[in-house]
Order: structure tokens, then sequence, then C-alpha cells
């Protein structure tokens, strides 16, 4: 057995390992190292507290350690790129169980602390934590039952939201907002109600109290992001990551462990930037998305003039041919289609035949924030023509053609051009400067807001449908 | 359907309405094409090319006629060619109806249809069919060339060891299609070139092609965009400054390139005969509107003529044919575009939609009906351009109090916060326990941390960000490790679930990243 000294030693030392890991993600290079750090911490953290002072019950925790990582092993190679979101998703929901878990043990043990202690028995047989407990003050045992509540809450909202944002983005239940009747209204009575039972809770009620609590929060965590629309995922996943973090610093403070606390802390942050990074994408305020919905139009929106008019790859590969200067939109469709291979290919050519080629990601491109990234990465394509909307945003109207491929709203110009849009005030990507746009799609309609979009009736505008992946296979052919 | 293109007839014609090119474009529409024996000669094309390109070559125009079910043409039919017209058949050419209204009535009457390459409404889709654009094109390139073939002198400046040379100075009026081409040409060419258009929007196209814009300060400037990207006439006071412009200038410039033009009128006299006597002897005007009477009161349609005082004067108007290779193969495409849009499903079937902006705006008769003048298009030619407002530069001092302002109110806020926080920390302190609140200190500042590192996060690793935060949120599995040694078999069952699921994390995510990020690959 290792003495606390080492254990707290080891938890400063995992505490900044975890900082310098996440820092690290600055840019590419450095994050292929970071991750080490990131592994060396959780490595550090683990051992030194299984193996700290007061630890038993091993007979139970190496198998179960063992057959997790081999789990852990398993999804992680098996997991296709297009399938992150989900994957996020569903180890999100890990954590949210596992803090409810822990909370509930926390309510145990102190109630057995307190049965033994009024019986007077010695605390031999205790757990390390129960020991702790055994140390505490009846002010700071108070206390704890309030970070139990919030840690099981939290946990509680975690996992349900995640379970249902993991079904979403897998397609095993309807990307559109579904609510029962009633809709927000019974979300705020159900946290009401949490409340009311926190309280009776914390006045000394039973285990019972904290268990309905965590139910009525699963129901949160279930009909909150039931209501929630598929393309807003990205703001979810996020915000669902925030909170997984603020769970775990919970369940520290629970715990009276400054890891869990420093680590949950990061990862709340880390949450919590990124949804307000979407957020601020999509011109939408956080309580906005959460609640659901686009609302506040003032009033029609601008009618459209002209026409579609669709074009074939030919047509499309000449103009390619032609091109100077190409920049390529993708959107959730190329993830849908799979088309990021295809899409590579076609940028190989062209870089090949001396053409300069860009893409421009929008912030909420995709179902995860940066998911384009990785699935571009997949496919090979250099990092460094990847570009934000921010670094490519001024650069369309040198630009001789942009392929848009399977985006709709993150390139419509009525969120700049139309002032009773729902989306207006939203930055978008200007693709319609450039002199020729291609919008491969799979028909006509509009996207996941159904909102019409003009940039499909620009006279600069050709719509290529058809299956991504498919039309741009039968575009790289035709490229010389 | 056979498209069949008809030798030119009209003298000095030696422009053709198929090439070679356009007719393999043409035949993936699902047509046949069809030539007459040595239409293509002229512009550079024999019959051997054409036979190569899939193209059937007919003896004799009148077999042709008979034969093609759209026959496409350069100029508008002669006489007897509109009587070789049948019901049904379309006929595709420059046709000017507004001038050829007897000719109409004759193709009406033959139950044909005619599509006017002239009337093609000028509207962006449309473009690539505008065969007025891609001629007016070829003669501005063409009109300077015939400049610098009487013009005795270089166009660019030179310092030569025999002697100095100044750049030639070329004034171009109109700056149409045909006036920017010939910008672009005589400044290529390395001449100092100005150029002048009563449509004060084309000066940043002028600007752009490198000339200078003669700015005319008058009030009532024209808005071009009203009248379809064309001239106006304008009033007598403007014409007046505008003359007035042009006597400053005709002493100093060495060629004179005319292209104004009014859609239906004679053009406008605009180099009078005391502009001409004004110039240095051996200078050139190259009238481009010659064909409707010119801009300079000296030209004579079709010939070169010289002044007493030694001016050269050119009228020639037929620059397209002068350029048959080019103007054959660029309306070729032109006509090929038209035919594309007559075939939308690609299949040899023509659909001559009357629906459709375009095919209305240029059909002039149709199904026995004159369709001549067209309704205006339903999309408007070129969006007016509005002047904007300028925004008004805010000057030093507003700049600094708005920045002050904005200083001021962040500052405030900032202590708004700090002192509400402050406050709730110490009613926190009041109620919590001494090692809570040592906990909430680490907590506090570890959200600092993260909130301070994460901003640094580059915006294309937010995926490995957010599997990398889901491994080390996996960290919860301490706070099970920690109560799984309990007595109590339920919770050393809930702690053990929970080591089990939390690995699966930690280790999911880790490697996950790792995963990912080793995909990232610099070009």
């Amino acid at each position: 057995m290792l003495s606390q000294g080492f254990v707290s030693a080891a938890a400063i030392a995992a505490s900044v390992l975890f900082i310098l890991s996440l820092g690290g993600l600055s840019n590419q290079e450095k994050a292929k190292r970071a991750v080490w750090y990131g592994i060396a911490g959780m490595a550090i953290a683990v051992f030194f507290t299984a193996f700290g002072p007061g630890i038993g019950g091993y007979w139970w925790m190496v198998p179960m350690m063992i057959v997790g990582a081999a789990i852990g092993v398993y999804v992680a190679k098996k997991v296709d790129m297009t399938e992150m979101p989900q994957l996020v998703a569903a180890l999100h929901s890990f954590v949210g169980l596992a803090a409810v878990f822990v909370g509930f043990n926390a309510d145990l043990e102190r109630r057995r602390v307190l049965a033994s202690q009024l019986a007077g028995q010695s605390a031999e047989g205790f757990s390390a934590f129960a020991a702790l407990l055994a140390e505490k003050t009846p002010a700071e045992l108070t206390f704890l039952q309030v970070e139990v509540v919030l840690g099981v809450f939290i946990g509680a909202v975690t996992f349900t939201g995640s379970v249902v944002a993991f079904g979403k983005l897998a397609g095993k239940i309807g990307g559109k907002p579904r609510q029962l009747p009633g809709g927000h209204l019974l979300n705020a009575g159900a946290a009401a109600l949490s409340l009311l039972l926190a309280i009776i809770y914390l006045n000394g009620a039973g285990f019972w109290a904290l268990l309905l609590l965590a139910l009525l929060a699963f129901f949160i965590g279930w009909h909150l992001i039931m209501g929630i629309g598929g393309a807003d995922m990205p703001v979810v996943v996020s915000m669902l990551n925030s909170y997984s973090g603020w769970a775990a610093a919970a369940i520290g403070f629970t715990l009276s462990n400054d890891l869990l606390i420093v680590t949950g802390a990061l990862v709340g942050s880390s949450g919590a930037i990124l949804s307000y990074i979407m957020c601020k994408a999509m011109n939408r305020n956080f309580i906005n998305v959460i609640l659901g919905g686009f609302g506040g139009t003032t009033g029609p929106a601008a009618e459209i003039e002209g026409e579609q008019l669709a074009i074939d790859t030919g047509g499309v590969a000449s103009a390619l041919n032609d091109a100077d200067s190409v920049i390529i939109v993708p959107g959730y469709g190329m993830a849908v289609a799979q088309a990021q291979n295809a899409v590579s290919e076609l940028v190989r050519k062209l870089r090949a035949a001396g053409k300069e080629v860009r893409f421009g990601i929008h912030p909420v491109a995709g179902r995860l924030p940066g998911h384009m990234n990785v699935l571009l990465a997949e496919a090979r394509v250099p990092y460094d023509i990847v570009l934000e909307m921010d670094e490519i945003n001024d650069d369309f109207s040198d630009t001789d053609v942009a392929i848009v491929i399977g985006s709709n709203d993150i390139v419509n110009p009525a969120a700049q051009e139309d002032p009773n849009s729902p989306i207006a005030g939203m930055p978008v990507l200007k693709v319609w400067e450039a002199k020729q746009v291609f919008v491969c799609k799979r028909g006509q309609g509009t996207g996941y807001s159904g909102i019409e979009n003009p940039l499909f009736f620009k006279d600069n505008t050709r719509m290529l449908y058809g299956d991504a992946r498919s039309s741009i296979d039968a575009l790289v052919p035709m490229i010389e | 359907m056979k498209i069949g293109a008809p030798k030119e007839r009209a003298p000095g014609e030696a422009r053709v309405a198929l090439t070679p090119e356009s007719a393999q474009h043409i035949q993936k529409l699902g047509h046949e094409c069809l030539i007459e024996a040595g239409a293509g000669e002229a512009a550079g094309f024999n019959d051997a090319a054409y036979r190569e390109a899939g193209v059937s070559v007919v003896d004799g125009a009148e077999s042709l006629w008979n034969e093609a079910d759209i026959v496409i043409k350069v100029r508008e039919p002669l006489e007897d060619e509109a009587d070789c017209l049948r019901q049904g058949q379309t006929l595709i050419s420059f046709f000017w109806p507004a001038q050829n209204e007897a000719l109409l009535e004759r193709c009406r009457e033959k139950g044909a249809s005619v599509i006017a390459m002239d009337m093609v409404p000028r509207i962006s889709r449309a473009q690539k069919m505008d065969a007025l654009s891609s001629t007016a094109n070829i003669v501005g390139y063409r009109a300077v060339i015939e400049a610098g073939n009487q013009f005795g002198r270089f166009f660019t400046g030179q310092v030569t060891a025999a002697g100095k040379v100044p750049p030639a100075k070329v004034l171009v009026v109109g700056a149409g299609v045909a006036g920017l081409a010939a910008i672009g040409t005589a400044t290529s060419l390395g001449a100092v070139v100005r150029a002048f258009d009563v449509r004060p929007e084309v000066a940043e196209q002028i600007e752009s092609m490198g000339a200078e814009f003669l700015f005319l300060d008058f009030e009532d400037s024209q808005d071009g965009s009203e009248s379809g990207g064309y001239a106006a006439p304008s009033s007598p006071e403007f014409r007046e400054k505008q003359l007035a412009l042009f006597r400053e200038q005709a002493p100093e410039v060495d060629i004179v390139i005319t292209t104004a033009l009014i859609p239906g009128r004679p053009a406008p006299k605009l180099w009078l005969e005391d502009m001409v006597a004004a110039m240095k002897p051996g200078s050139v005007i190259v009238d481009l509107a010659a064909e409707k009477g010119g801009n300079c009161d000296l030209t004579v349609p079709d010939q070169r003529i010289v002044t007493d005082n030694g001016v050269i004067v050119t009228g020639f108007t037929d620059f397209p044919s002068r350029m048959a290779t080019q103007a054959s193969l660029l309306y070729a495409t032109n006509i090929r575009h038209m035919l594309t849009d007559l075939t939308p499903e690609k299949d040899g079937t023509v659909n001559h939609d009357m629906e459709d902006d375009v095919i209305r705006g240029a059909t002039v008769t149709h199904a026995g009906e004159v369709t001549f003048p067209p309704p205006p298009p339903k999309v408007k030619a070129i969006a007016a351009a509005k002047p904007k407002p300028k925004e008004k530069e805010p000057t030093p001092e507003e700049k600094k109090a708005a920045e002050h302002a904005a200083f001021k109110a962040q500052t405030k806020r900032q202590l708004t916060l700090l002192g509400v926080g402050g406050a709730l920390m110490l009613l926190l302190g009041q109620v919590a326990p001494v090692s809570f609140m040592q906990h909430f200190i680490v907590f506090v500042l570890a959200c600092f941390v993260g909130f301070q590192v994460i901003w640094g996060v580059s915006h294309s690793l937010h995926t490995p960000l957010m599997a990398v935060t889901n491994a080390i949120s996996g960290i919860i599995v301490l706070g099970a490790v920690l109560q799984i040694g309990s007595g109590s078999i339920l919770v050393g069952l809930l702690a053990a679930i929970s080591v089990l699921i939390a690995t699966i994390n930690i280790v999911g995510g880790f490697l996950v990243t790792r995963r990912m990020l080793a995909m990232f690959q610099k070009s």
C-alpha cells in the first residue's frame, strides 16, 4: 500500500498532465504528443489511487478494468470516423451513469457510517471512502448531501440525454424534434419536483428521495434532448460533454478528491466553450438551441426569384478543368453519403493539375464540432488546406469554382441578405461570391431548418443532383 | 432532329454557324448535324474536318434547307432563303426583326419559327448565347489591329538608341463590349488609353481594363441598368458638354475608336468635322458605328478616307468576317448553347418553351404568329445597383470617445460580475465548512485554467478535443475505486459497474483520439 503522500503527489502530477494534454491540442503536431500526456496522467492517477491507502475489492476492480479496457480497445478500433458523433455521445452517457452510481454509493456509505457510529462500532472494514466519511463533521456531511444531489442530478441528465443523442446521431431515433404534450412545461415541472425532493432529502428523508430524484433527472435528460433536432446536435453533444465534466466535479466534492474536481472543471469548461462557439456560429443563444426550434421571425421571408438550374457531371468537370482556384464546402450530407474519399481523390487530382484547392469549414458543419476536419483527415486530405470559415470567407470573390457538398443552411445567403429570415445574422460561408457555384445535393428541398435557400436560385449556381458519392466518383475520371 | 448550316450567301460574309467543335457538342444533345459543302471554307474549316466530327456534308443549299429541321445561320436569310422555309421548321440566326419587318412577315407566312440571336435578352443566364457580345468583342479587338495597321507609329513608348518614341494615345468612345475589348487590346499593346461613356457606372470597368475614364461632371447622368445595359439618347445640354470634352481631347489623341450606338436609332454624331480638323496628321479614326451612319461626320461606310489634314478615317463594317475563324468559333458556341436550352432533356427533341425568358425573348415568330417585340423579361437585366449611402467616417475624437465608452462599459460589467461573484462566495463561506471552501478554490482555479487552455484549441481539432475530454472525464473511475472496497454488496456492485464503464471511457476515448490525430497530415 502506498501512503497518502504518494497519492496526493500523483494527483498533482496527473492534473498538470491533463492540462498539458488539453493545451497541446492547439495544433495538429503538438496534439500527437499531447494525447500521450493525457494517457500518462490517467495511468498515474488510476495506479496511485488504486494502490493507495484503504483500497480493497481488487477481485472486483481488476477484472472490471480489464474487461472495460478490452471493450474500449474494441470500440476505438472498430468505429468509423463518420460514427464519431454517436461514439462521443455514448461515452458521455457512461460518465453520466458512473456519476449517478458513485453518488448513490456515497449516500449509501454515509448511511452505513452513521449507523455504525451510532452503534459504537469501530471503523474496521470500511472502504477508503467510508473511512473518510467517518472523520467528517455533521456540517460537512450536510454539505456532502448537497454535493451528492448535484452529482446525481447532473449525471442522470447527462446519461439519458447522451443516450437519446446517441440514438439520434446513429439514426436509431428519428432526427425530428419530438416532445410529449406539455413540452417544456413538463421539464420545468420535473425540475421543480426535483428541487422539492432535494429539500426533502436534505431534511433527512431516506434513500428513496435520492432515487426518485435520479428518475426525474433521467426523464428531464430524455425529454429535453428528444425535443432538439438533428442538426443542433453539435451544441447538444458539447453541452453533454460539459455536463459530464460538471458531474465529475460534483462527485469530486463528494469524495473530497481534488483530482476529480480539477479534471471535472477542465472538461466542464471545455464543453461550455465548445457549446458557446457552436451557438455563436449559428447566431442563436444557448437557451434558444436547448429549448429547440427557430424562433423570432419578424416578417415574411423575402421572395426568391429565378429557378434552380441543374447541370451534369460533364459540365462541372469542364468548369473544374478551366478553374485555377477551387473551394469545397462540405456539410453533413458528405458524411451521410460517405463521399469523403471520393472528394479526397478529386482534390488530389485537381492539385496535381496545379490548381489551388481548399476547403472551407463552417463551425457547425456536421454533427460534432470539428466533424468535417476529422472526416477529411481520414480521407487523407492534408489539414493545411482545410480552413475555417473566418480564414477563407474573404477569398470566395477571387475563386473560380466553389463546390458545396451536402450543406445547406451554412451557405444560405438569406442569413445575410434577408433580415426576416429565421437564420438572419448567422455567419455563413459566402460561396455565392465565387464565379461559379456547384451544389451537390440529393434533390430539391430545404435543409434542416426548413428554410428555402436563395443560393440555389442564383445565376452563378448550378445544381448537381444525385448522391454525393456517386456524383463525385463520376467526376474524378473527367478531370484532366 | 437534324440541325443544318447552309453557306452564307451575303456578300463579304465569311463566317459559318457550325464548327466541327460545336457539332460534336450538338451531337451530344442527341441531334444530327448537316452542313452545306464548302460552307466553312472561308472561315478555315474544310469539309473533311466536318466529316471527321461526324457532320454529314450536303451538296447544295436547297437539299440542306429541305433536310434540316433546324437551320442555323449567321446573317438574316435572303429573300429566296426565306422562301425555302417550311411549316414547323426553325431558323436560328441574326435577324434584326425591327429593321426587317417584311422578312419577318414572310417567315411567319411560311409557318416557321425564327429565333433571332440578336434578340437574346441581356440577363446573366443568357450570356453564353449572347452573340452580339461575342461579335462585339471581336470587333473591338480588330478595331485596334486595323488602327495599328493604318497608324504610322508604335503603340508603346520606347527609349531606343535612335531616340525616344512617345506612346500612342488612344481614345475609346463608348465602353460597351466592343469598347472594352478595344481598351484591353490597346492597353496590352502599350498605348495610353482614355475612354468615355455616358453611363457613369462603367467607370469601374474601364479602369479595371487599364484605361483612364474621362469623367464628365453632369448632374443628370444616365442609369444604364434601366435600359438593359445599353445607352439611351442624351439631352442637348449633356451633348454639348460631351462635345466640349472631345474637342479638348482631339489635338492630343492619335487614335480614336468610336463605338457609340443607341439601339434602334442612327448612330449619334460625336466626332465632328472640327475635331477631325484639330487632330494631328497621321492620326487614325476607326468608326465602328459606320453601319449605322457613323459616329464621325466624315465616315464613309466600308471606305478608308484620308482628310485634307492627313487624318485617316476608316468605316469598315466587316470586322467579324475579317476574323472569320474566331468569329465562327464563338458564334457557333453561342448557337450551341441556344440549342442546349432548346433541348433540356438532351434526347434530340426540341422543346420550344415559350415560358422560358431567354427563348421567349429571342423568338420572333412561332406557330404562325409574330412574337416580336417580346414582353419585358421577368428577370431584370442588371441588378439595379443603387449607389450606397456612404457611411460617415467617424472622426478621431468620436472614435476615441466610442472606445472609451466601450472600455468603461466593459469595466463596469467586469466589476459587477466580480462584485456579485464575491458576494456569493462570501455567503457560501458563511454556511459551507472550511474543507469545502478549500476544494472550491481548486475548482474555481481549474475552471479558469480550463477556459484559458481551451480557447487556444484549434477549431479543426474540436472532435479530438471532445474525445480526449471524454477520456479524462473517465477520471470518475477514481470515485468508484475509492468505494469498491466497501463491505456492502450493493455499494460494491454499483462501484464495480462504474469501474467497468468508466474504463471503457478512458481506454476508448484515448485510443480513438490517437487514431484521429494520426490521420491529420500536412501536405
